[in-house]
């Protein structure tokens, strides 16, 4: 009976201290959940309520169907502006690009690292830790000339969302290539070797046992390398040109002013944003939690 | 010799064995890079050249006249090659000698050490220690505690730091108004029309860690910890409970089962993590950037935000490669010193 009430008496102090903390992580998101139902499109609501005064959807409309003033090839031609629709097409292709690169290079580089003894071994994973540490904001100067060079189609590789999307994947395979190596390393080499046995080249090998076996690392690769994609802007303000390859972040951007912000419309892009990243971070959860290997790290 | 030729395992010969495995070697060598060589190219062009390149910008006056210099056209290398300058811009950094506004390089070092030392303290203490709540037995709604602690981390950085800036407002910001439903409960007279950003003092510890220093402390913390929670529960999931057991019949109270279990079982996934959320938070550009911009008077400026502004509003593009450079030395010594430390620890635990 007394370890009965020993244990509710603890299920009550968990609750009472995960409940603070869940307040804490929502407190944000209902703020901003309360400025895109803010009808006047101000700073901020001026009071501290859910649902303001006067509540509308007024700025998932606006967002959503209307032209983007800001970014038009010819701002006195509304067709010629950018939409939601548009923006989140060029936003999918560059997310799912630097997704695909950063899954299937840094696969492959992983498994080198993971299950061969070669020359150049440890210059190689040196070279990793280092990219990952140095800060690349002198870089994006050289970087602009560079794929500036490159010419596909009689264009700039640099002014077009595939360089956008190289350049994004180059950023996130330092990550992907150690996590996928640490999961790879978890891998039992018995496995393979009873695979080698039976006739199995490295490529089967690979393809057929490491792979099928380390899906939650790899869905974690594309996670990651998708919220770049996604999230990035400072690097597409640099390099795109045309409006019509513009992306939802850089959309984003655009509607921090100066001197004032459109909240509501803000918040609402903000929401619209965040949904399909959140939604992607529920479906992996699974994933997250055994896809991160960075315990399993070693030189 | 007749043994040479029954089969490879019988060589006896160690110079022959010796060139056995060095072919041996050539050939995965050669295997192994295949595989690298996708993502070798890829860095190798868009990651190495460009630092390369900004090695040798480091040792010029590259200014914004100097854009239009192109490597790759001869044509352009007279006209708009910068000035050669040696280490002058590393001495300029280094003895804090740039025309910027209360730009002080030991300060900024110093202050981008404790922002870092105190963000990660706070995220591994939280992380672990919801990480664990969530772990308890017989615990009522943990999936939907698991599921909504992530949000931090799930959302756009740049959408995270916007709403909290907005929120520290001094006009209806969301903690200025959370201040004024405090009062109204509990009858206080909390101050709600405070300047969180741009509060300066003149002198003591709120001198060298203004206000804004805790604000965006605050709002990295919330950003900061679901990372650490995950990669803890992973590493407690993986503990077997015959280990609480076996402590339990040795009579161990709930602490000493922390210190003596759960803690050297979840080390080897907390140190990679703690590594690397330490080059994460050092180089931690939009909180620091979008929400305090530095202020009040660059007393929160770190250094990767000081770099960015050597760029986009000094356009001093070689200073801002010296700088670069030098900050991801202190970042190198910074990550061998704390693989050293941990490398120590785990050889004294075996």
């Amino acid at each position: 009976m007394l370890k009965k009430n020993r244990d509710i008496l603890r299920q009550i102090g968990l609750q009472i201290f995960l409940l603070l903390v869940l307040a804490s992580v929502l407190f944000p998101f209902l703020w901003i959940f309360s400025m895109a139902l803010d009808p006047r499109n101000i700073d901020k609501p001026l009071e501290l309520t859910v649902i303001p005064p006067g509540a509308s959807m007024d700025s998932f409309r606006r967002v959503l169907f209307e032209p983007w003033q800001l970014l038009c090839k010819d701002p006195n031609k509304p067709e010629t502006c950018m939409t939601f629709g548009k923006l989140l097409v060029n936003s999918l292709a560059v997310s799912l690009g630097v997704s695909v690169f950063a899954v299937v290079f840094g696969a492959s580089a992983a498994y080198a690292f993971s299950r061969f003894q070669f020359i150049g071994r440890q210059a190689g994973m040196l070279g990793f830790i280092v990219l990952l540490m140095l800060p690349a904001s002198a870089t994006l100067a050289p970087l602009y000339v560079l794929l500036s060079q490159i010419r596909i189609g009689g264009e700039a590789l640099r002014a077009t969302l595939l360089g956008l999307a190289i350049a994004y994947a180059a950023g996130t395979l330092p990550f992907a290539i150690w996590n996928l190596k640490g999961y790879f390393d978890t891998v039992p080499k018995e496995l393979e070797e009873a695979a080698v046995i039976d006739g199995a080249s490295v490529t089967q090998t690979f393809t057929k046992i490491i792979l099928p076996l380390s899906v939650p690392a790899l869905a974690v690769t594309i996670l990651f390398s998708f919220m770049t994609g996604w999230t990035e802007f400072i690097m597409a303000w640099s390099f795109l040109e045309d409006p019509a390859r513009f992306t939802l972040a850089m959309a984003l951007r655009s509607m921090v002013g100066q001197f004032s912000t459109p909240w509501s419309d803000f918040s609402a892009m903000s929401i619209l944003m965040s949904v399909p990243i959140i939604l992607l971070f529920f479906l992996l959860q699974r994933y997250l939690v055994s896809g991160l290997t960075v315990g399993g790290v070693k030189g | 010799m007749a043994q040479q030729t029954l089969s490879p395992i019988s060589i006896v010969d160690p110079n022959l064995r010796k060139e056995v495995e060095r072919k041996k070697l050539v050939k995965t060598s050669r295997t192994a890079w295949l595989y690298i060589l996708p993502s070798g190219i890829l860095m190798l062009i868009i990651s190495f050249w460009p630092q390369i390149y900004q090695v040798g910008m480091s040792f010029t006056d590259y200014r914004i006249t100097n854009l239009r210099f192109n490597l790759f056209r001869p044509e352009t290398w007279e006209k708009y090659a910068p000035a050669f300058v040696a280490v002058d811009n590393y001495i300029k950094v280094i003895t804090s000698n740039l025309a910027i506004e209360n730009y002080d390089f030991l300060r900024l070092l110093i202050f981008n050490i404790v922002w870092t030392l105190s963000n990660i303290v706070f995220h591994v203490s939280l992380g672990v220690i919801i990480a664990l709540a969530l772990n308890s037995k017989n615990l009522i709604g943990r999936r939907v505690y698991r599921v909504l602690f992530v949000l931090p981390w799930a959302i756009p950085g740049y959408i995270a730091v916007q709403t909290w800036r907005n929120m520290y407002d001094p006009r209806f910001g969301a903690i200025n108004l959370l201040f004024v439903k405090i009062n109204e409960f509990l009858g206080t007279s909390f101050p709600t029309d405070t300047r969180w950003l741009e509060m300066a003092h003149d002198s003591g510890l709120l001198y060298y860690l203004p206000v804004a220093f805790f604000c965006v402390l605050l709002a990295n913390i919330w950003l900061g910890w679901p990372f650490m929670m995950v990669v803890a529960t992973g590493a407690l999931q993986a503990i077997p409970s015959e280990l609480y057991e076996a402590a339990e019949i040795d009579g161990a109270s709930g602490w000493q089962k922390f210190w003596s279990v759960t803690v050297p079982m979840i080390r080897p996934a907390m140190v990679p993590a703690i590594m690397l959320g330490t080059i994460w938070t050092f180089n931690q550009f939009n909180v620091i950037y979008f929400i305090s911009e530095g202020g009040p008077f660059g007393r929160t400026e770190i250094l990767v935000t000081q770099a960015f502004k050597l760029i986009y509003e000094q356009r001093l593009y070689g200073v801002a490669a010296a700088f670069s450079i030098v900050v991801f030395f202190v970042l190198f010594t910074i990550t061998m010193m704390n693989n050293r430390i941990t490398r120590a620890t785990e050889a004294y635990n075996a």
